[in-house]
């Protein structure tokens, strides 16, 4: 067995490993362990790519998805601030059973069509000057044949930032608010919405 | 020349996806459920990768950078909403939102 043979196998146990303790207890039982546990699976995924000569991906894998996604996951579960008795353990419901079962067959008819795929595959020598997979050669691709799908992702990138924080804004009338109202209609105002009662306390310099 | 067989890195793929898939179906928790999205996503990047390297062709790699841009607008998007749900119902478990079965 070659060495890179080797090092494809711990990256795949790794990879598959971390995403498995993301949903099983005693990792996946809390959320930000479960996001720590992503991490490291993309952090192998990472070094698969590099392996695969993905030079350029695997840097974007490691700052795109380790580095902001994760960063937003982490920051949203430390936001929210889950109790530890309002985490919900985990339990076996009939739901859950068909689910399993359901994912159970659609892997396996991905394993029958991966036979089809992959029976007597070569892989073509890759040519030393051509740069395959860098970021010359991708972003050239990205400037001319894929132009327009390109420009159309930035402004998919635009629209989900601006919607983030439509989504994530508290409301729009109480931006316009000037001044906060006494105490007593503050309770008032907020019954509905709990939500915004909790954390108001947590930075009264900002009213 | 990879010593990596076509057939190792897509059933890693296939592995990958179903784990993710496992997770959207059976975990209740709206974070874990969006994290198990973004598995799925990696486990059809990794395939893409592995084909593009065994043609030689570089689209397998620009599309999956398109993926990646979809996923993060994808999780600051889901993410959103799971803190404007948490805000109006004080729960990220999709189980406690029955507002349309009663």
């Amino acid at each position: 067995m070659s060495s890179e043979l080797v090092i494809f196998y711990v990256l795949a146990a790794g990879a598959v490993g971390f995403a498995i303790a993301m949903l099983l207890p005693p990792l996946g039982k809390n959320p930000i362990h479960s996001a720590l546990s992503l991490i490291g699976s993309f952090f192998c995924l990472a070094a698969l790519y590099a392996q695969l000569s993905a030079h350029l991906l695997a840097a974007l894998q490691i700052i795109v998805y380790a580095g902001a996604v994760m960063v937003l996951f982490t920051f949203v579960i430390m936001l929210l601030n889950l109790a530890p008795d309002e985490i919900q353990p985990l339990k076996v419901t009939t739901t859950k059973v068909v689910g399993g079962v359901l994912a159970l067959f659609i892997f396996g008819k991905l394993l029958t069509a991966i036979g089809l795929a992959a029976a007597g595959a070569v892989p073509v020598e890759l040519v030393e000057g051509q740069g395959y997979g860098t970021v010359k050669v991708i972003g050239r691709m990205l400037y001319s044949t894929f132009m327009v799908p390109f420009e159309l992702a930035s402004v998919l990138l635009l629209v989900a930032a601006v919607g983030a924080v439509v989504l994530a804004k508290r409301s729009l009338s109480y931006v316009d608010r000037p001044a906060p109202p006494p105490a007593g209609l503050n309770q008032l105002a907020n019954s509905p919405d709990q939500g915004g009662h909790d954390e108001t306390h947590g930075d009264p310099g900002h009213h | 020349m990879t010593a990596i067989p076509l057939g190792h890195l897509l059933i890693l793929g296939a592995i990958l996806f179903s784990i993710g898939l496992v997770g959207v179906l059976t975990r209740r928790n709206m974070l874990v459920m969006l994290m198990s999205v973004e598995v799925m996503l990696n486990a059809v990047n990794l395939t893409l990768v592995a084909f593009s390297r065994y043609r030689g062709w570089t689209e397998g790699h620009v599309l999956a950078f398109f993926i990646i841009a979809v996923a993060a607008a994808e999780a600051a998007v889901g993410l959103a909403m799971v803190l404007s749900v948490f805000r109006l119902k004080q729960t990220v478990y999709i189980d406690d939102l029955k507002l349309l079965k009663r």
